[in-house]
């Protein structure tokens, strides 16, 4: 089967290849990907297989490179903006923000406090649609193909028709600006985000009746992919993932940027660091942030929305270097600016949760089957166009 | 009968006997019917654009309703490539070998700014500049992300131009012309760019003319 795969094939990529190991004996080396419909866009993983056991796994990364960095050097401090919404391009909101607090550290701007109310909660509501689609992926993944996902874009359309009718775009949204928000928030959009948060707890606990206690669902993810606390902190990994290890690290308790202090959630951990922690971990999380939402959209002050000293066009920071950084829906997302005074960024660079949390992959799958590697892939939540920017 | 005949009968007599529950078509009409309403797209996503188009087969949007709703993960069971989204130099040979892997006939929409003409990233370095230089496209659908709206319009502007092909004479798609076998040269990632740059029987470079001196 293999020497006939790689020599009739008429477009052959050696996709499956046999390869000698002096320690294992005859191995299987399988590409799979960047068209595989479980890598979650366009990633490769090179699979070196011993039966059906992984013993080496090598990502290759790059297919959706689009020079992010380069083009954000090249344009005006507003004009990267609309570019952040496409790095991860689920959450154009905590991206927009993160953004925007590096600028902000820069140009010395300082957002209103009604501004810090709306940013938490755009950001929450964003942490909601990624966690809820996630699972619903995390699920596709394990095989149970459609339900969970259907319901968790059906959620997910709410959440959307709420961004369009505030930024007028449902992806991306390029909503934040340096010193403030673009638009303000009407009472009416203001109501049906109440209603929208007072009816979420509802999905959350139909949606785990279907999944938390499913015997099948445990059987594929509990003691799949385990990680270990030390490797998590050495590996850099932040977010979801880190914390299923039991490691207690959020930038909102531990940076506390915005006005994150005023409000009152707690930080879910887990205790095995394996899969079904992780998975376990965003329900938990999007009920921690139902919480915020709560208090945030019962606490919205009125007032401005912008900074009076932030300009629209024509920013020129003075010369220095700012790093802002917050606690997106898949971990610390930061950018690192560098201005020498002109319109541009002198350098400009991203801080990708994904791409330091996808680093830790091979050291999840090892010893596990390929379907577990699909798993296992699906709960570390990557986004290629922030993993390769 | 020749299909570029006079019809016998004009549209109100067939829709009078349509309603006297007789059937008159032609087998041209009845085969597009049929193919028209399956079109199964292939299972590929590459960026932000491949979102929508999961949104668009879900709850809300529904792409059953045009029986598309049956994405294939392998392209030899395909009948539609949708190219969702930023195709890099490094991905463009990929999605080159996907579409020759694709059994005629077969169909492709090229959807979002970035599949276009690259888009918001067009000045990089990395990105091409549209995937219509290496296959034919069908169906443009602009926007960045188009909704998932105006991905089921471009949806049924391709069922419209399935239905309108013919299956003989000069007018009849490629996969029937005997001379064409259907296969498009796969780039390679070369050392600045890719290598051939373009595919000439598909895609030349617009020739621009000043309009006064034309």
């Amino acid at each position: 089967m293999l020497a006939s795969g790689s020599a009739a094939a008429p477009f052959s990529s050696a996709s499956v290849r046999p390869v000698h190991d002096e320690f294992h004996g005859d191995l299987l080396e399988v590409s799979m990907g960047p068209h595989h419909p479980s890598t979650h866009g366009v990633f490769r993983m090179m699979v070196t297989l011993d039966g059906e056991t992984i013993v080496r796994l090598k990502p290759v990364f790059g297919y959706l490179h689009r020079n992010h960095e380069k083009l954000g050097e090249n344009t005006t401090y507003l004009g990267s903006m609309p570019y952040t919404d496409r790095l991860d391009y689920l959450c154009s909101m905590t991206n927009n923000w993160a953004y925007a607090l590096a600028v902000e550290k820069l140009a010395g701007l300082v957002p209103p406090e009604r501004a810090e109310y709306i940013r938490i909660i755009l950001a929450e509501l964003t942490r909601l649609i990624n966690h809820s689609g996630l699972i619903g992926f995390l699920m596709q993944d394990t095989g149970c193909s459609g339900t969970p996902l259907m319901y968790a874009f059906r959620e997910r359309e709410k959440v959307l028709d709420l961004f369009e009718a505030l930024s007028g775009s449902r992806m991306m949204c390029n909503y934040q600006r340096f010193g403030g928000c673009r638009v303000d928030l009407t009472p009416a959009w203001v109501d049906s985000a109440r209603r929208l948060v007072d009816a979420f707890p509802r999905f959350l606990d139909e949606f785990e009746a279907l999944l938390t206690g499913n015997e099948i669902f445990m059987a594929r993810t509990q003691g799949v992919g385990r990680l270990s606390p030390e490797l998590a902190v050495n590996a850099g990994l932040t977010g979801p993932v880190l914390r299923a290890t039991g490691v207690g690290h959020d930038l909102r308790k531990v940076d506390a940027y915005g006005l994150y202090p005023r409000f009152d959630f707690r930080v879910p951990i887990g205790a095995h660091g394996d899969t079904y922690d992780r998975y376990m971990i965003r329900v938990l999380e999007m009920r921690e942030s139902v919480q915020i939402l709560q208090q945030a959209l019962r606490d919205l002050p009125a007032g401005p929305i912008m900074d009076p000293k932030a300009k629209l066009r024509g920013l020129r920071p003075k010369a220095g270097e700012a790093y802002g950084r917050i606690e997106g829906a898949k971990g610390e997302i930061g950018f690192f600016l560098i201005s020498d005074g002109s319109p541009n960024p002198y350098r400009y660079r991203i801080r990708p949760p994904s791409f330091i949390n996808l680093t830790v992959l091979e050291d999840l799958c090892l010893g596990h089957t390929v379907a577990d590697a699909v798993i296992i892939l699906g709960s570390i939540d990557i986004v290629l166009g922030e993993v390769d920017r | 009968m020749p299909e570029d005949a006079a019809p016998a009968l004009t549209t109100a007599e067939r829709d009078e006997l349509r309603r006297q529950g007789i059937l008159l078509t032609s087998i041209s009409e009845l085969y597009n019917w049929g193919r028209s309403n399956s079109v199964w797209p292939l299972n590929f996503g590459l960026a932000c654009c491949a979102i929508e188009m999961i949104a668009a087969s879900m709850a809300r949007f529904d792409i059953a309703r045009f029986g598309s709703e049956v994405f294939r993960p392998s392209p030899r069971q395909a009948d539609l490539l949708i190219v969702s989204g930023t195709v890099t130099k490094k991905m463009a040979p990929q999605v080159v070998r996907l579409w020759n892997q694709m059994p005629e006939p077969k169909y492709c929409i090229a959807m979002g700014a970035c599949a276009i003409s690259g888009g918001p990233f067009k000045q990089g370095y990395n990105v091409l500049k549209g995937i219509d230089r290496f296959i034919p496209v069908d169906i443009y659908i602009p926007g960045c992300p188009p909704r998932p709206e105006a991905l089921l319009h471009g949806l049924v502007e391709l069922q419209k131009k399935i239905r309108g092909e013919k299956l003989s004479g000069p007018g009849a798609p490629r996969h029937l012309q005997p001379d064409n076998d259907c296969t498009y040269p796969v780039p390679e990632f070369g050392e600045h760019d890719l290598e051939p740059p373009r595919n000439p029987a598909v895609w030349q470079p617009p020739i621009l003319t000043r309009p006064d001196k034309a």
